[in-house]
């Protein structure tokens, strides 16, 4: 790139790199320092607590599944979206930021309305002996709906811009519609769908607001990470609510990387198989 | 001539001080949740009898929360000059931080709680399962609900009203206490956060056949909520719930609101605070007032925490601290 | 999004696939996202007009959609500025760590909102690093309006920006240059070249930054102080309204959210209707890359 050409490297990246010291970094650096404080013993028996690894693990697991059930409808509802055409189509199309715009804990109250056993889905699925509400599914139902957005808004425009050609081609040379699907759509939108898991996977794993009303929060049952961050700050345990979140905060970095590290290497086979 | 100067001054700063002798003072009562219905009418009353002996306008300004939650607020610079909370070891709590004196709670009669309340049981319509004291919420098939002792002040009272009522029983020992209040949460198969949200959950979600609650959170739900639709159950033996309050001395200094601060407290154990008092559920401290509620109240006999439990700082650290009793029960499954 | 109308016949067994995709599709929809927003107005209705009314005009309920306008009017300004500016220089100017800066912007999705609110506790509350010095010049930040300010410049930080970049990656900046050759000033080129290739990513951006800067509940209780008509905000007031068994009111204030929610939506998908063709030239070809065929 000609930096001669164009104007403007020193002041906008050093007003982005300001506004960002200034609202993250520095905040975070002082969540880090306020961390220390709880010492190298201290954070070994804190993380080796039963309740906080069940904690972490319903965070960090219930995120990851909830992000691959994400994948999997974001992909099918993408894929309604942008091929085909039906009445109400826009409608459902505008739907999907809903997620994103709704209060936290508007979705929270509303959802444990929707699924408590009084409730509109609570009473269909209570008999069947489906027990959403107040339990760890309670949690993985609001994960799925505040990362679900994050998913669609990153595979629609892939999908809309993906060549038709390609799988026409594919189609003329005799495949079959779900193996043209497999082998060529799907390998296609692998580092599209990666960036929607992640995002939705970031989203999930620190989610409170609209989790909160809808998990039983029952210890090492259906309680989750942030709750326990919570439950540290009301005893005025900041070094121990800090380092819950640094420790929550890395889980979710740490597998942020791993999925770019799986995203470039699937963008290369891409390169290669395309 | 230096004299009518002078004289003309005092005359206009008198007739300055006649006009604008009204002044606007505005306090801020921080408080927990259960308690915006009282404090609204209690904030009325104030405001007039303030207005008719001093001719100040007062605003007094509310915060609701968690009890915990309102107390870390405060020490983190949320400038009250008055703090209204669910148990004395939130104030204490402030105190350390140096905010008002640690003797804060000999400053006022009664422990400094103006109003008290009890541990009761709302259970639903015509009690379908028979709960009429403590051993009937471990039976099997009885599902209770109480919040999280960990994170919400009413739910510590609970605790420790459960606590109490194994320890008081013929033959009770700590171990037997344990053994009870253990069975006891694992009948409980929601763990809200707050009182509020246990209340919620019992009765909007229409989850379990007893929340255990503050009597009056019980009543304020059988009207609001009501319709018939609950009934409240006075257990034999409950704990005395102590609301206590306190002005918080170094912000009211700062703010120059300490008179009315300290009215403002004063204020609640007189017989018109104390009658809100009684019409909001909370039980009265004048004698007067509570033979005139008499048939709101049940009588029921009470423990209180410095006769089982000696104080806050040892109930605290002996059942509620990370790694203490309460963590033990529920993770020792 | 040009339809993609095939002329020739459909086999009725693709025809049932499609079928059955759409169904499948729109019953996820209807219970995940139809059902939980009608729930907000059913019950916000549920004793009639009058008393969903009432709930609205309280002093309370307007103070709080005062400061909720107010918070967003400051807060989506300052980081669509940032967006701008960082997508700037992430995709027109090649330096080290541009990785790890792209890293650093989206780190604010990936924070709980809890710790969000709590981080700025721990630099300006009363214990803080900067709590005594703001004490002694009487500054107020936490449980006041910049409090508030800040949370949700941090939650709604990485929108915009997650906006731009990707489209100014794929746009490349064969335009700018040629501007800048043909002798235009460097704000000359920015309002006529990059601003109207960018406009419409960079109004979704702006919309649904704003639209989470209203609705931003954990970080913002944290840093609130909950006093009612001052530092009590849309989401809060749901919230507090909830907790005293006001479930008219807590739901006619939380209709109001999903209205501007809803709004919000409508305006996105009128300029999509409106301007259908501009958009897909302006929207991101892909997120991360573009495909080589």
């Amino acid at each position: 790139m000609r930096r001669r050409v164009l104007p403007g490297f020193g002041i906008s990246l050093g007003y982005a790199l300001t506004y960002l010291g200034l609202i993250v970094l520095l905040p975070l650096a002082a969540l880090a320092w306020k961390a220390t404080d709880i010492g190298f013993e201290g954070l070994v028996r804190l993380l080796s607590a039963p309740r906080t690894l069940a904690a972490l693990r319903l965070s960090v697991g219930g995120a990851l599944v909830s992000a691959l059930i994400n994948v999997v409808i974001g992909l099918l509802v993408s894929w309604v979206l942008v091929r085909y055409r039906f009445p109400g189509r826009r409608l459902f199309d505008a739907l999907v930021d809903l997620p994103f715009a709704l209060p936290t804990a508007v979705a929270g109250i509303a959802l444990t309305t929707l699924y408590a056993p009084k409730g509109w889905l609570g009473r269909w699925l209570e008999p069947l002996g489906i027990h959403v509400a107040y339990t760890p599914l309670g949690v993985l139902v609001a994960m799925i709906f505040v990362g679900f957005p994050f998913v669609v808004r990153t595979l629609q425009p892939v999908l809309a811009s993906l060549e038709r050609d390609v799988e026409e081609a594919a189609e003329s040379l005799g495949a079959q519609r779900w193996q043209t699907f497999f082998r060529v759509i799907l390998p296609l939108l692998a580092p599209t769908l990666l960036t929607g898991f992640a995002l939705a996977l970031a989203r999930a794993v620190g989610e409170y607001g609209s989790v909160i009303f809808i998990a039983g929060n029952m210890p090492r049952k259906s309680e989750i990470a942030p709750l326990l961050i919570v439950q540290k700050l009301e005893q005025f345990n900041y070094a121990g609510a800090a380092a819950l979140g640094v420790a929550l905060l890395s889980l979710s970095f740490v597998l942020l990387v791993l999925v770019a590290v799986l995203q470039r290497w699937s963008n290369r086979w891409t390169e290669q198989a395309a | 001539m230096k004299k009518i100067i002078l004289r003309l001054l005092a005359a206009l700063g008198v007739a300055c001080g006649g006009v604008v002798f009204a002044k606007d003072v505005s306090l801020l009562n921080v408080s927990y949740d259960p308690t915006r219905e009282l404090y609204r009418d209690i904030n009325t009353a104030f405001a007039a009898q303030w207005k008719s002996q001093h001719g100040d306008n007062v605003t007094i300004q509310m915060s609701h929360g968690g009890s915990g939650k309102q107390a870390r607020s405060v020490v983190e610079g949320l400038p009250a000059d008055v703090v209204t909370l669910a148990l004395a070891y939130d104030i204490d709590a402030i105190a350390e931080r140096g905010l008002l004196a640690k003797d804060w709670q000999k400053r006022l009669p009664d422990n400094a709680s103006p109003y008290t309340s009890t541990i009761v049981f709302l259970v639903r319509k015509g009690n379908p399962k028979g709960i009429k004291d403590w051993p009937d919420l471990v039976r099997s098939g009885v599902k209770v609900i109480t919040p999280n002792p960990k994170s919400s002040g009413g739910a510590r009272w609970n605790f420790l009203a459960a606590w109490g009522y194994a320890l008081k029983q013929p033959g009770g020992n700590e171990d037997k206490a344990k053994a009870y209040v253990s069975e006891l949460f694992k009948h409980v198969p929601v763990l809200d956060t707050g009182a509020r949200g246990a209340t919620n959950t019992f009765a909007q979600r229409g989850i379990g056949d007893v929340l255990i609650a503050w009597e009056n959170e019980a009543l304020l739900a059988q009207r609001q909520l009501g319709n018939n639709a609950f009934e409240i159950v006075v257990p034999s033996i409950t704990i005395l719930a102590e609301p206590p309050v306190a002005v918080v001395d170094s912000n009211a200094d700062k703010h120059g609101t300490r008179d009315i601060a300290q009215a403002y407290v004063q204020f609640l154990y007189s017989p018109q605070a104390q009658e809100i008092a009684a019409k909001n559920f909370y039980r009265p401290r004048s004698a007067d007032m509570a033979a005139r509620y008499a048939s709101q109240f049940p009588a029921t006999h009470t423990f209180t925490i410095q006769e089982v439990f000696g104080d806050w700082h040892q109930a605290q650290a002996k059942f509620f601290k990370d790694g203490a009793l309460f963590d033990q029960l529920v993770e020792g499954e | 999004m040009n339809a993609h109308a095939r002329t020739r016949a459909i086999a009725w067994p693709r025809r049932l696939v499609h079928v059955a995709l759409i169904a499948l599709a729109l019953v996820f929809l209807v219970m995940f996202l139809v059902l939980p927003l009608a729930t907000v107005f059913v019950e916000a209705f549920d004793q009639g007009v009058k008393p969903y009314l009432a709930a609205i005009v309280q002093p309370e309920a307007l103070s709080a959609i005062r400061l909720t306008l107010l918070v967003a009017v400051i807060a989506v300004p300052l980081n669509l500025v940032f967006g701008v500016a960082a997508a700037w220089a992430m995709t027109r100017f090649a330096f080290r760590g541009k990785a790890l800066l792209g890293a650093i912007i989206d780190l604010p999705f990936s924070v709980s909102p809890v710790v969000s609110g709590l981080v700025y506790v721990l630099l300006f509350g009363a214990q803080g690093w900067f709590g005594p010095w703001l004490d002694q010049h009487g500054i107020k930040i936490i449980f006041a309006v910049p409090g508030l300010v800040l949370a949700t410049m941090f939650v709604t930080l990485p929108f915009v920006a997650r906006e731009l970049i990707p489209l100014m990656q794929a746009q490349g900046s064969e335009e700018e240059e040629a501007a800048r050759v043909l002798g235009a000033s460097a704000w000359q080129m920015f309002f006529r070249v990059t601003l109207p290739n960018i406009r419409w990513a960079l109004l979704y951006g702006v919309l649904l930054c704003n639209a989470r800067a209203m609705g931003e509940f954990g970080a913002v209780s944290v840093v609130s102080g909950h006093i009612r008509g001052l530092t009590t905000t849309m989401p809060l007031e749901v919230e507090m309204r909830y907790n005293e068994y006001d479930y008219v009111g807590a739901f006619a204030v939380a209709s109001l959210l999903a209205l501007l929610a809803l709004l919000t939506l409508a305006v996105k998908t009128l300029l999509e209707w409106r301007y259908g063709d501009e958009i897909p030239r302006t929207r991101p070809v892909d997120t991360r890359k573009r495909h080589g065929t």
